[in-house]
């Protein structure tokens, strides 16, 4: 069956999502009086108009590549992992104070250091749902969420408390020490561009799932529980210990995602008034993508342009920046209901119909 | 096959070919003047919105070019800063000291461009050397806090009133400080129940809070809690106790619920903070708006539920406050002592 799917056939319906989404989204900006031509001109001039707007543009991507993967993981458990949000926050807390707190470390030193912080963080925050799911079954769901508002108001106390930089009486961290910090490798053309080596680890870690997913015997497991955990478990796998590494490679990961931006980007930790949703969007990364860590490149891609046009369309042309929560909205829902749209579209009825004949020919 | 997967493509290519030919030819006759939100953003009915306010006098007004973006996380002021320097704004606005650190950043790399501030200021150092093209706005909120509290401790039945803040940060605690001794100052005997949510966004947070709040017999609230603080004014409305809003005339929210609101005039900030940075003589420095600068205060008379006695009394303690003859202390941790010296 698979051998007969043409490559494109997958990307079918997210590309039918996004040309919805963006359309619809013109309406939208017709009705409340923008102009969708200037304001999706914008969009593009906005996030690659220049070598500093592509920069920016890959500041966004960077941590939704992160979170889809985090969710991917979790996800191929069979489980839903809301917590990434949380995850995000402590990773960022505990990358920041590595960051300040471990000055005078040698670089080659205190980069992986501060990163497994951020890591071990995340996973921390992790293993507390994956172990009451793994052992009494309590649904990782709730539990997530109750930890991101514990993360939430944690970094709260800290960045008013223990972790505030000494030198005002505004919610931060310390600077984080030269050492820590991710290489922005085009700082040489200004110091403006932000882009950093995080874009490098964020497809370094796509890679390292895909092949923890689908070319080791964890991953493999990881799978079967996500696929049919009772089958699993006759099969004579050990199910809590699957869903229990899922779960921290999946934490990891999220933590990860903080620690690049603090590490890359804000080089402290800024208290946050909300959660920022890097979490959440890595939910719609990772649906789009279908779990895939090589489409969540591409839809990471997709949703970080999303966000930082949502920026300029409202510097530039005066769109609302909700409307791109719309158009990511309307992506969302129709990558969801894949088979009632199929249903809807008929020339893609007439594709998917090709393909069984061909099936049927073979 | 081929041919539908190249027609899709064809379709994508020829849709991208056709929005950048938009033009852009908007010629800079007139000022140009931009506003950088923090995360809070726009539809608080509070702060930001005041902000708004003095934007759109400036267009509406004078005719000036304007524009603004909402931030969605804080990684994202430095960009939308940088964004609208790019773009030719001749003034940009940072709402919120959240954007302090970014605005430093942005100020030296664009030194054509003005910056201002609101809720934030620089060293004079700074101001004298890195950043010459920069004006920082200060609210007395203490001052017109201190109002809040004389109205609210002239209209508790119960002796015992609430404040709700945001997030518990100094330029939030000089609401609760001046609130505490402006009701102090008319009866030390008062309760004042004080919960910070944590949240400026979270409308359910300050409603919770609020009823918590009124079980335990508290007949006035007062928030400097954002989107929060709507939350509690729709629980004082629910269960018939009063609610003084902040930062904007926030009577229209409650018209019968709503006694007063302590206004920070961010618009005033915004439009003369504006017209400033643009004379050609601009000097980098803080501006601070008080009682006396008619930076903070007391609702329009239309939007006032206090009763005649209470407001007299109020406005009778911003004449002294204005004229310098009382100070309203600025920390929680200063207010008792403040009290006893009356």
């Amino acid at each position: 069956m698979t051998t007969n799917k043409k490559w494109w056939q997958p990307l079918a319906i997210p590309i039918i999502a996004i040309i919805l989404g963006l359309l619809i989204g013109a309406v939208l900006m017709l009705l409340t009086g923008a102009n969708p031509i200037a304001g999706y001109a914008a969009l593009l001039r906005g996030s690659f108009g220049s070598a500093i707007d592509f920069s920016e543009t890959l500041i966004y991507i960077n941590p939704l590549i992160f979170t889809g993967l985090s969710i991917a993981v979790a996800y191929s458990a069979g489980l839903f992992n809301i917590g990434a949000e949380g995850q995000i926050i402590v990773g960022m807390l505990a990358s920041a104070y590595a960051g300040y707190a471990f000055a005078g470390l040698p670089r080659l030193l205190h980069i992986p250091i501060t990163l497994l912080f951020g890591m071990g963080a995340g996973a921390l925050w992790a293993a507390v749902p994956g172990y009451l799911k793994a052992k009494f079954g309590v649904h990782e769901v709730v539990n997530s969420i109750m930890m991101n508002y514990i993360a939430l108001h944690l970094s709260h106390y800290l960045v008013t408390g223990p972790l505030q930089d000494p030198k005002t009486t505004l919610p931060y961290s310390p600077d984080i020490a030269p050492t820590a910090r991710l290489w922005r490798f085009l700082s040489p053309f200004g110091d403006h561009f932000r882009v950093n080596t995080g874009i490098f680890i964020a497809i370094l870690a796509a890679i390292l799932v895909y092949w923890l997913l689908y070319k080791t015997t964890t991953g493999y497991e990881i799978r079967a529980v996500g696929f049919n955990a009772d089958s699993a478990r006759y099969a004579g796998m050990d199910t809590s210990s699957a869903m229990a590494k899922a779960m921290l490679i999946s934490g990891s990961l999220a933590g990860l995602a903080g620690a690049v931006q603090v590490m890359g980007v804000q080089f402290k930790f800024l208290d946050l008034f909300g959660f920022e949703g890097f979490g959440f969007d890595g939910i719609a990364v990772a649906l789009v993508a279908k779990n895939n860590p090589f489409g969540i490149l591409a839809s990471g891609f997709l949703f970080g342009t999303l966000h930082r046009g949502s920026q300029t369309m409202q510097a530039m042309a005066g769109v609302p920046k909700e409307t791109i929560g719309i158009v990511q909205a309307v992506i969302i829902f129709i990558v969801a209901m894949e088979g009632l749209v199929q249903g809807w579209i008929p020339g893609l009825e007439k594709i998917t119909s090709l393909f069984k004949k061909k099936e049927a020919d073979v | 096959m081929r041919k539908s997967s190249v027609r899709v493509l064809a379709l994508i290519l020829g849709l991208l070919m056709v929005l950048p030919a938009a033009g852009f030819a908007a010629e800079p006759v007139k000022p140009r003047v931009a506003i950088v939100f923090d995360v809070g953003g726009l539809g608080d009915q509070s702060f930001n919105d005041a902000a708004y306010v003095g934007l759109m006098r400036l267009k509406d007004e004078l005719g000036y070019d304007v524009g603004y973006v909402e931030s969605r996380t804080p990684s994202d002021y430095e960009p939308n800063l940088t964004m609208l320097a790019r773009e030719g704004y001749d003034v940009i606005w940072g709402i919120g000291f959240l954007l302090e650190d970014a605005i430093r950043k942005v100020a030296i790399q664009y030194p054509e461009t003005k910056f201002g501030i609101i809720d934030s200021a620089y060293s004079d150092e700074e101001y004298a050397t890195s950043l010459q093209n920069v004006l920082g706005v200060l609210f007395k909120e203490h001052e017109g806090s201190f109002l809040m509290g004389v109205l609210a401790a002239e209209t508790t039945k119960t002796n015992t009133v609430g404040f709700i803040g945001g997030i518990q940060i100094p330029p939030i605690e000089r609401f609760e400080a001046g609130f505490k001794a402006g009701v102090w100052s008319v009866d030390p005997n008062i309760t004042i129940i004080t919960n910070y949510t944590g949240a400026f966004d979270d409308p359910a947070k300050g409603k919770a809070a609020t009823d918590s709040m009124i079980r335990r017999k508290a007949d006035v609230v007062f928030h400097a809690a954002g989107g929060t603080g709507l939350g509690m004014i729709e629980s004082a409305e629910e269960q018939g106790v009063w609610a003084i809003g902040v930062d904007s005339d926030q009577h229209h929210v409650a018209p019968n619920t709503v006694l007063n609101s302590m206004i920070k005039w961010v618009d005033v900030g915004v439009y003369e903070g504006t017209l400033m940075m643009l004379e050609p003589d601009f000097k980098a420095h803080t501006m601070v708006l008080g009682l006396a600068e008619a930076g903070v205060g007391l609702a329009p008379a239309e939007s006032n539920n206090a009763s005649p006695e209470a407001t007299a009394k109020a406005l009778e303690w911003a004449e002294k406050i204005a004229a310098g003859e009382f100070v309203v202390p600025e920390f929680p941790s200063e207010v008792s002592k403040a009290v006893t010296q009356k």
